[in-house]
């Protein structure tokens, strides 16, 4: 008993201790991305290639936008739903458009619309940087003289954290509207009367926190999938293995620094 | 002639295992260095410290008299402007074509106009024989290809020196040959100095001017090939002549093995 006690520990303390070691370089990392962002171009150097960046930015926008517009009217339908048949029983079916409207848009709009870039978007980063590494492409870079870091990271985490707040926005409105559609259609509500409902409850801030936090979750998917791409060792089956932890390691990060972001959120404007 | 590369004491560790054991030799200029050695004996790492890849534990490596072994990381990147790389992969970029990978350092490092830049490409393209193939991308070309587009990207800002991790590796007796022969020609016409990692033996006496040998991490030879073919020493002599028996040993025990790993002693 007290042997198998033990060995819990000492397992426990290795994986934390793996798990400090990682977000040591995932904080290095930054720091470069920091660095290289804004320092960098004030000390004459090139920092972000701005053709690679609209690249991205197309890449990813064309990737995800489809995507993100059938998950998120699906949960807009969802929510009308689910809501309606909690307020059946308060006789409040009205107010479902409100509800729909502000929990897209505070939390589920952001956070889904997030989950599915980091599958989409933040996969194939750390597949294509990944496989960049295990060719040398990457050591082929840094001999050219040419830093890894401005050339493959920035312009992407770059067009994640413009293409993610853009990409939440659309979804929100998406959602809400999935939510519309079921709400005339399958609970019988005036139209015109949802509509007031939906846009009378919403207040700019439901709006900004849950883009802020869309922000914030990009940087994360960002930094995880350029990280695990950069640190792959081991060819091809390298590549699978640290494509499968990055999103893995990215919806974790969404899910645990939204709770943190609502928290904040919660309190610093009530 | 002066040496453009100085290699003191160099020194390379890969946890407990000592992979390069103080290494000297100089490069001149313009010459062919060719460096020798078995598989794993450490010729890719002492390719990759020289280069910066890797940083060396121990030691100077001086590139034009500065050393690579502790610069910063700008400084390293001012070094790395003056040489080139040949991959042994090639490690061209498979999402840019042809001519985007070779333009890629004229465009990085240069403020030339595109037009300049098209045909310097251009011109590299020509000097390694591939007129034409500017927009074609890397998965349509073949392995010798490759190779080639990847030289002409090494030598796309005019290096002063070219490193070759092994340039024949992958490809059929032909194209090794012909690849060695650019290499030659290169050297020559564009005068600079190359250095050659590889264990093929033909390849080596064909291209070199001098020679080094590496032996678990030591330079066991040097000299020019003439002087390598009639070296007494038993591990060149058994390299070069691709004998089975003599002091390299390759019928290991798995001990043995683990110990050459590990280091020291391993409680089996
Ligand atoms: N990143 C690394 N981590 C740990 N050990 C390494 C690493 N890279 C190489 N080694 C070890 O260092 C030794 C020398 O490897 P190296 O690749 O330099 O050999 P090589 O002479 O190029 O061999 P080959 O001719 O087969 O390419 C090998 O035993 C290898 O296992
Ligand atoms: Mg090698």
């Amino acid at each position: 008993m007290i042997a198998r006690l033990s060995h819990f520990l000492v397992t426990v303390g290795r994986n934390t201790q793996l798990l400090l070691i990682e977000v040591g370089r995932l904080s290095n990392l930054a720091r470069h991305f920091l660095y290289w962002t804004f320092a960098a171009p004030l000390a004459g150097k090139q920092g972000l290639r701005r053709h690679s960046f609209v690249q991205q930015l197309i890449f990813m926008g064309n990737e995800s936008v489809f995507i993100v517009f059938l998950v998120t009217a699906s949960v807009g339908a969802v929510l009308a739903l689910q809501a309606a048949y909690q307020l059946r029983q308060f006789g409040a079916v009205l107010y479902t458009g409100a509800l729909v409207s502000v929990s897209m848009t505070r939390e589920l709009g952001p956070i889904v619309t997030s989950i599915v870039i980091a599958g989409r978007v933040g996969a194939s980063i750390t597949a294509e940087i990944g496989t960049m590494k295990v060719q040398e492409e990457v050591d082929a870079l840094t001999t050219m003289g040419i830093p890894p870091v401005p050339f493959l990271v920035v312009p992407r985490i770059l067009a994640i954290a413009i293409m993610l707040p853009c990409l939440t926005a659309l979804g929100d409105l998406i959602g809400i509207f999935g939510g519309y559609l079921i709400g005339i259609s399958g609970l019988g509500l005036d139209s015109n009367l949802y509509l007031r409902q939906t846009f009378e409850a919403l207040i700019p801030k439901d709006i900004l926190t849950g883009i802020a936090k869309s922000f914030v979750f990009a940087i994360l998917i960002g930094l995880i999938s350029t990280y695990k791409g950069l640190s792959v060792e081991g060819g091809a089956e390298g590549v699978g293995r640290a494509t499968t932890e990055s999103v893995v390691l990215s919806i974790i990060a969404i899910i645990v620094s939204d709770c943190i972001c609502t928290g904040v959120f919660y309190y610093i404007f009530p | 002639m002066s040496a453009v590369i100085q290699v003191e004491n160099l020194q390379k560790w890969f946890g407990t295992r000592k992979i390069l054991d103080g290494i000297n030799f100089e490069v001149r200029e313009g010459e062919t260095l060719v460096i020798m050695g078995g598989s794993g004996c450490g010729k890719s790492t002492l390719l990759r410290t020289l280069v910066g890849l890797l940083q060396a534990d121990e030691g100077k490596v001086l590139i034009f008299g500065e050393d690579m072994a502790h610069a910063s990381e700008d400084k390293k990147n001012e070094i790395r402007k003056k040489f080139g790389m040949l991959f042994q992969g090639a490690a061209l970029f498979n999402s840019l074509t042809v001519g985007e990978n070779v333009a890629l350092p004229l465009k990085e490092h240069t403020s030339l106009d595109e037009e300049i830049i098209r045909i310097i490409v251009k011109v590299k393209l020509e000097l390694v024989g591939l007129t034409g193939f500017e927009s074609l991308k890397p998965y349509q070309i073949s392995g010798g290809m490759k190779k080639r587009v990847a030289l002409a990207r090494a030598i796309a800002l005019d290096p002063k020196i070219v490193f070759y991790d092994e340039p024949g590796a992958g490809l059929d007796p032909i194209t090794a040959r012909v690849i060695d022969h650019l290499l030659m020609d290169l050297t020559k016409k564009l005068r600079m100095t190359s250095v050659v990692v590889t264990h093929e033996m033909n390849s080596a006496f064909r291209i070199a001017d001098r020679m080094i040998m590496l032996h678990q991490g030591k330079v066991v030879g040097s000299g020019s090939p003439q002087e390598i073919k009639e070296s007494k020493d038993p591990y060149v002599q058994q390299f070069v002549r691709g004998e089975i028996n003599g002091p390299i040993s390759f019928k290991e025990t798995k001990e043995h093995y683990l110990k050459s790993i590990f280091g020291g002693d391993v409680g089996l």
